[in-house]
């Protein structure tokens, strides 16, 4: 192991906020909760009409992924081209907070510490400029 | 833009085509049926590059690591050298032992292949006509009480593939077969967790064999299957159900009439809608949902909103291209 990944390493699975919260499996657990809610959202649940239920659920994991802090691929500029079809939409603001809420509303169903999940929804908070395009 | 090379031809691929399009663009013969990621027809393998991981879904393990794709869904995001894989490896003889209408227009084809397969019931396996045409059918038949593979063919109005079984196929001709693959099959383990299954026409294929499994490894939760189609006479294997019922006390089989004309002893309504009167809530339950794209589609969507865990729910949709 190089210094880096092992730093990575140590980062991952002592402290992060990913570790705390339980790693992938913590992932896991949210997921299917955090999908319904965002479905069932009549603020938001159009912009999921018609769309591949697989594919989308593999991304809400890969979202939860990274605003559990865990590791991820994405880039400011994938977060722009992944929902740049959505802002022609009209996809703002409000849309974005909702999906904080239902985000929040998951964990505490988990019964996640209130403090992480601040954490976990600064983490999400940091990407809004670039899913809304901004 | 990337660049594609096969066999010494390279070409940049256009920024919106698949790997698919391009190469069949230039007259390389890939065969290809769904055109959606899900047949597993257009099986290609990377032999520089390394082709996206979205392009790789429902593949075996062994295949990915060997940097196989799908063509119809690869867009990639680097150059990539690609060939067709091996043909002896992976196409096999089988000889047509039966043909028998279950119903006005699902014939039953029974093939024995020439070199032992080992499969699960309720993956496919890919059927080549003749002419190079290849389709995907789903196999009904368990390895350990039939000696061969059944598969149930929907003739579908000038269906090229399904209108040869139907007419020219003799029983004794030699067909090409490829597979198994699919992961639409039953998972020993928790044997008490509920089962649902939901399918369309020949969607009860895939059905009828992992329901049997189950069975035979012992599933003692409750294995619900609802079967549907428009009118009676698109129901089948009815008898065979019926015994199955008799025979075990937590199988139950609720045949769903969506047309007008519903006798007594048949439910009303869609297949999928009938499933979640029955079940509302899905919590826990392992569900298995064949046939029609748009049942696949909705019965997934709506088990999910019904409490269903997405790694419990098992997908084939037949789905059909209609630009092959
Ligand atoms: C994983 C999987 C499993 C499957 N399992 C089964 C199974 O167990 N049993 C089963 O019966 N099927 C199954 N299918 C479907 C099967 O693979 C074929 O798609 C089906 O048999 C039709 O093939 P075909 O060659 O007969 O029809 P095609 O010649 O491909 O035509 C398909 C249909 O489209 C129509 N069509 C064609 N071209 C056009 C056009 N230009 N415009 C409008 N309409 C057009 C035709 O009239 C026909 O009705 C499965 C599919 C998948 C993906
Ligand atoms: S998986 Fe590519 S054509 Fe079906």
């Amino acid at each position: 192991m190089t210094e880096k990944s092992l730093a990575t390493w140590w980062e991952q699975t002592h402290d992060s906020l990913y570790a705390k919260l339980g790693g992938e499996a913590a992932v896991n657990a949210a997921v299917d909760i955090f999908y319904r809610k965002v479905l069932t959202d009549g603020r938001i649940s159009r912009f999921f009409e018609g769309v591949d239920m697989d594919k989308q659920a593999a991304k809400q994991k890969a979202f939860l992924t990274m605003a559990f802090g865990g590791p991820h691929n994405y880039t400011g500029l994938d977060m722009r081209r992944g929902h740049a079809q959505l802002v022609a939409q009209g996809l703002n603001d409000s849309h974005f907070d909702a999906v904080i809420e239902d985000l929040g509303a998951t964990l505490r169903e988990l019964k996640v510490p209130e403090n992480l999940i601040a954490q976990v929804a600064g983490i999400a908070e940091s990407t809004r400029n670039d899913v809304l395009g901004r | 833009m990337v660049n594609i090379t096969y066999a010494k031809d390279c070409f940049p691929l256009g920024e919106q085509l698949s790997v698919l399009d391009g190469l069949t663009g230039r007259g390389v013969p890939v065969p290809f049926s769904c055109r959606s990621g899900a047949c597993q027809t257009c099986l290609m393998r990377a032999t520089r590059g390394v082709p996206p991981e979205s392009a790789q879904i429902g593949l075996k393990d062994s295949l990915k690591l060997q940097n196989y794709f799908l063509a119809c869904v690869c867009h990639p995001t680097e150059d990539l050298e690609v060939a067709l894989p091996d043909d002896e490896q992976a196409a096999l003889p089988a000889t047509v032992k039966k043909l028998e209408l279950l119903n006005g227009d699902i014939m039953q084809v029974v093939l024995e292949s020439h070199a032992p397969i080992e499969y699960r019931p309720g993956q496919f396996i890919n059927l080549a006509r003749d002419t190079g045409l290849v389709r995907a059918y789903s196999i009904a038949s368990v390895p350990h009480e039939d000696d061969h593979i059944h598969l149930h063919v929907r003739r579908l109005p000038n269906g090229r593939v399904s209108g040869w079984i139907h007419e020219q196929l003799r029983v004794g001709q030699t067909v090409e077969i490829r597979g198994p693959a699919g992961d639409c099959f039953y998972v020993p383990g928790n044997p008490e967790q509920g089962l649902i299954l939901i399918g369309t026409g020949s969607g009860l294929a895939p059905l009828y064999g992992i329901i049997r499994d189950a069975l035979h490894h012992g599933h003692s939760g409750p294995i619900r299957l609802f079967h549907g189609s428009r009118d009676r006479s698109g129901l089948y294997l009815v008898g065979e159900l019926n015994d199955l019922v008799k025979q075990y006390s937590n199988f139950d089989y609720v045949p769903c009439l969506s047309g007008e004309d519903v006798p007594h002893q048949y439910a009303k309504g869609r297949a999928h809608e009938v499933a979640l009167r029955h079940v509302p809530n899905l919590k826990n339950w392992r569900m298995y949902l064949c046939g029609h794209p748009e049942m696949v589609k909705s019965a997934k969507k709506n088990a999910f909103l019904a409490g269903a865990s997405m790694k419990d729910i098992y997908a084939d949709a037949f789905n059909v291209s209609l630009s092959s």
